[in-house]
């Protein structure tokens, strides 16, 4: 067993995982070569558990998110292994795939605005998911809509489902396709950059929204976002993702109390801290992109962005492995990929604990 | 959805780059090159045909009428008054290059200028829509029809009619990319420079319209191609005795029953001609679409 | 949508307007007395007087524009000069015929295009969709009434399959009708079903890589359900777009196709029109197909409304 097989097993413990990402690889062919998106990603989701996964945009996190249930283009070649509650879904037939896509594992994507179809009512469109997969008739779909939409907090619910998405607000329109991804009651929601398009007050209505439906119908959430602000809010806890990899993860609490990974460190500099930045001292920026890669290397890929790379960065890829603490205790689910981590300030009063 | 976020550098609008790019594009895609070639030899030979043609076209012979093609001395035949039918299709294309050239001339002169007005300034989109609204209203043989019966039938009122017809479609596609240009930051910068509208016009927006004004040239030459042989045809373009491949049909559709093979090869030049517009036109929007960089 | 169809009515009545202008001063652009353009055979100075006293052409311009809009509205639209007969009475006979044609030519291209299109997008890539690009690049290039020459050579006189000319009147004989007309249409709707063809592929394309296919596709829905209820449908805004823009080239398209099929429709008429300096049905002619196209595309417009509710409930197109 490797240390990575070793530390996902570990987070594993701590519920029974409905869906089980491992060394999930996703390349690109394109005009100009092959890209390399996400790069041996390993990722357990429990029961009723939301997972945030964080990252820069071009960082791997949608890619990976799309790959679970199979919905990349055909350019995508894909490796490694997605689990749902056992089930093979990486080369899995179409037709299984389309028993799982909006039955098992549901989606809400990032722009309300163009994700949904602007000819149909949402009515029509939330319908459509219990037809197929309840088989359920028009008229008896058409009711269940206008429960759901209430259920996602849509007032008048009656008269709105007859509406066209044009004629909803930023804000309804997510809870429109929030309804439309829960109508079938999935294990696994998976929302793209939920919030990313909104208004920071209908935000976070659209965040209780999520965890209403977690807390009520124990629906597992995994976000995608780029908003440390979102993760802190709703996740347990934290995937952080960097050019196609997993650098960190960790208890949400943990990872904002003691980044690990130098790029995780860099994040949370870059985000205001209530205040933490007020007067005199500024945000830090990470200095440069998210490189694109065509091969993965065996090296670190922050190494070139990060104020503490040395020679061992370029030589070899660290792995993910559970943090060392100094601690007696190790915190078995906090894992990083580092070679030369932030100093742990949680070191000292662990000590005078001890 | 973002899959790719690629850094690039992206280079000034009208660059000598870019060009190159598009150049270099058009050279690896085979049917451009092959289009591209079937044209330059389609010019060498209308630019020459006066000289190169093996007779004269007005040079009858009604001792040989009707030789099927194959007949020595007349590669192609002979026509009912007995002329030399590739002399004939020669300068039946030079004529056909002729009236396309001219017609959308005519419409790009008078389209391209209203285009720009109808994208930059406001008030005069809505007097101009209104004016190609009436345009389209006229479809091009109803145009020539009414020339032809004010002005008389000639090569020159069936361009100007087959001009005045797309002459909509230029101002549709000017105007759309001037609105789109007028919004980017380079042109905003100049007007905030305190450049004159019509500096502006000329020095920013012309140039980088310039792609789209040529893929609607190359989708309007074949059009008006066609468009020439059908008033040919009809007697309504180019009267005989001239050559032109439109009339050739004409003739050939009175003479079917003794010689029908006279009807295939006017038709197939005519068609060539189009076509290799066609592919070379759709081979340069695709070099030219930003979509497809990299 | 009150909003989106009073203005749409007030510019086409606007440009029918126009349009009559146009036609009406078209006639006086003729070089010369237009009374002897419309006097034809008879030029006796009493002739002259009597048709300058007819047409109003001793009143000023303004007022003979009134009476030409006022007998237009009543219908008259003149007399043929070489036949005596009321080109309203040939009108009534050669219309039906242009607009079967028409009509036929538009379904068949429609139905053509739109399938051979959304195949194309469909099958990217692959050899279906060569071979559909190919024939719509091959339909957009040949002039089709060549294609109805060959047609004609080689289907009806070698072949005998179809007659070579001639028409019966649909409620005369409706399988003779048929008989005689469904080549033509074919041959007329080529150009225009390989227009239809690539418009739809490239709007399909677009469709299918939107994003709310990608929510179709996560929802679990079959490719066909994908393709047709999600993609397909909002493409064919496109499509009704193009039929309507593609109507004056229809309508060009028809007079040569009736001419080359002996169809004695208002193309046929047309063009006999010119040759015998006949002003009064060309006028009319011309005219009437102005006035065709402005009230198709109007009904165009109010098509738009029922595909796309954006328009429908906002009256802004999209």
């Amino acid at each position: 067993m490797t240390t990575v097989e070793r530390a996902a097993a570990a987070s594993s413990a701590v519920g029974t995982p409905v869906l089980e990402v491992r060394d999930l690889s996703v390349t690109f062919t394109t005009e100009g070569g092959t890209v390399s998106a996400v790069d041996r990603v390993s990722l357990d989701l429990a029961s009723g558990e939301i997972v945030g996964m964080v990252g820069e945009s071009g960082c791997g996190k949608s890619v990976t998110a799309m790959s679970i249930a199979g919905l990349l283009p055909d350019s995508a070649r894909i490796s490694g292994s997605v689990r749902l509650e056992g089930t093979e879904l990486v080369g899995a037939r179409e037709s299984v795939l389309r028993r799982v896509r909006g039955k098992e594992i549901a989606y809400i994507f990032q722009e309300p605005m163009t994700s949904l179809n602007p000819v149909l009512t949402v009515g029509r469109q939330i319908g459509e998911v219990l037809q197929v997969h309840e088989r359920m008739s028009r008229r008896a779909a058409r009711a269940r809509a206008v429960e759901l939409l209430s259920l996602v907090g849509i007032p008048s619910a009656a008269k709105r489902v007859d509406n066209y998405p044009h004629q909803l607000s930023g804000g309804m329109r997510q809870r429109v396709m929030i309804a439309m991804a829960v109508a079938c009651g999935p294990k696994v929601l998976v929302a793209d950059e939920p919030t990313t398009a909104l208004d920071v007050t209908v935000q976070a209505g659209i965040l209780q929204v999520l965890r209403d439906l977690r807390d009520r119908l124990g629906t597992t959430i995994l976000v995608i976002t780029h908003d440390l602000g979102v993760i802190a809010d709703i996740a347990d806890r934290v995937v952080v993702m960097y050019a196609g990899r997993v650098v960190e993860r960790a208890q949400v609490t943990d990872l904002f109390a003691h980044p690990y990974h130098r790029y995780t460190a860099g994040l949370l500099a870059a985000s205001p801290t209530p205040g933490k930045h007020a007067g005199t001292e500024r945000l830090q920026e990470i200095p440069g992109l998210v490189p694109v890669l065509s091969t993965q290397p065996d090296a670190c890929t922050f190494a070139d962005r990060c104020p503490a790379a040395d020679e061992q960065c370029l030589d070899s890829a660290p792995p993910l492995e559970v943090v060392r603490t100094g601690s007696a205790v190790p915190v078995t689910d906090h894992l990083a990929a580092c070679w030369h981590p932030c100093p742990t300030p949680r070191t000292q009063p662990q000590e005078t604990t001890a | 959805m973002t899959v790719l976020t690629v850094p690039m550098a992206e280079a000034s609008p009208a660059s000598i780059s870019r060009r190159a790019r598009v150049l270099r594009r058009l050279r690896r895609n085979p049917l451009a090159v092959v289009s591209f070639v079937v044209l330059a030899l389609a010019a060498v030979v209308a630019l020459l045909s006066p000289w190169i043609a093996p007779y004269s076209v007005q040079q009858t012979d009604f001792a040989h009428t009707f030789s099927p093609p194959g007949t020595p001395g007349h590669v192609l035949g002979t026509d009912d008054l007995g002329r030399d039918v590739l002399s004939r299709i020669m300068l039946g294309a030079r004529a056909s290059l002729q009236v396309a050239l001219l017609a959308v001339a005519t419409s790009l002169i008078i389209g391209v200028p209203l285009g720009l007005a109808a994208g930059y300034f406001r008030a005069w989109d809505a007097v101009l829509s209104r004016f190609t609204d009436l345009l389209l209203a006229f479809p091009f043989l109803i145009m020539a029809v009414g020339l032809a019966a004010i002005r008389g039938a000639s090569l020159t009122n069936a361009a100007v009619a087959i001009g005045i017809a797309q002459i909509p479609g230029v101002i549709r596609v000017v105007r759309s990319d001037t609105l789109r240009l007028k919004s980017l930051d380079f042109v905003a910068a100049a007007v905030v420079d305190g450049a004159s509208d019509l500096w502006v016009l000329a020095r920013h927006i012309l140039p980088n319209a310039t792609s789209v004004i040529l893929v609607q040239a190359t989708v309007a030459i074949p059009a008006a191609i066609l468009g020439e042989a059908v008033l040919s045809f009809l007697g309504l373009g180019i009267q005989p005795p001239a050559p032109s491949l439109g009339t050739m049909l004409a003739t050939a559709q009175q003479f079917a029953a003794r010689a029908p093979w006279a009807a295939v090869l006017p038709g197939v030049v005519i068609m060539g001609l189009a076509l290799a517009f066609n592919v070379f036109g759709d081979a340069l929007r695709d070099a030219l679409d930003p979509k497809g960089d990299r | 949508m009150a909003r989106y169809l009073v203005t749409r009515a007030w510019h086409s009545a606007l440009t029918l307007l126009l349009s009559t202008v146009v036609v009406f001063l078209g006639v006086r652009a003729l070089p010369g007395d237009p009374a002897l353009a419309l006097a034809g055979e008879d030029r006796s100075p009493e002739a002259l007087e009597a048709i300058r006293h007819h047409y109003g052409l001793d009143q000023p311009l303004p007022l003979q524009f009134a009476q030409y809009v006022e007998r237009i509205v009543q219908g008259d639209f003149g007399v043929s000069i070489r036949t005596g007969i009321p080109v309203s009475s040939m009108l009534t006979t050669a219309l039906p015929v242009t607009v079967e044609l028409s009509v036929l030519a538009i379904l068949l291209a429609t139905a053509l295009g739109v399938g051979a299109g959304v195949l194309a997008a469909v099958r990217r890539g692959r050899p279906a969709e060569w071979l559909a690009n190919g024939l719509a690049l091959v339909g957009l290039s040949v002039p089709h009434f060549w294609l109805g020459l060959l047609a004609i050579l080689y289907l009806s006189v070698a072949a005998g399959l179809f007659p070579a000319s001639g028409f019966v009147p649909l409620l005369q004989d409706p399988v003779g009708n048929l008989h005689h007309i469904v080549l033509p249409a074919v041959i007329l709707g080529t150009g225009l079903a390989a227009i239809i063809m690539r418009q739809t592929r490239s709007a399909m394309l677009d469709a299918l890589s939107s994003d709310h296919v990608r929510t179709a596709k996560a929802k679990g829905l079959r490719p066909r359900a994908v393709i047709t209820r999600h993609a397909l449908r909002n493409s064919l805004i496109v499509v009704v777009t193009i039929v309507g823009l593609q109507l004056g080239g229809l309508i060009s398209g028809a007079v040569v196709t009736e001419q080359i099929f002996g169809l004695p429709g208002f193309g046929k008429m047309t063009i006999d029109a010119v040759f015998q300096r006949d002003y009064p049905v060309i006028q009319a002619v011309v005219l009437l197909t102005a006035t065709a196209y402005i009230v198709i595309n109007f009904l165009v417009d109010l098509l738009y409304s029922v595909i796309d509710p954006r328009i429908r409930v906002t009256g802004d197109p999209a």
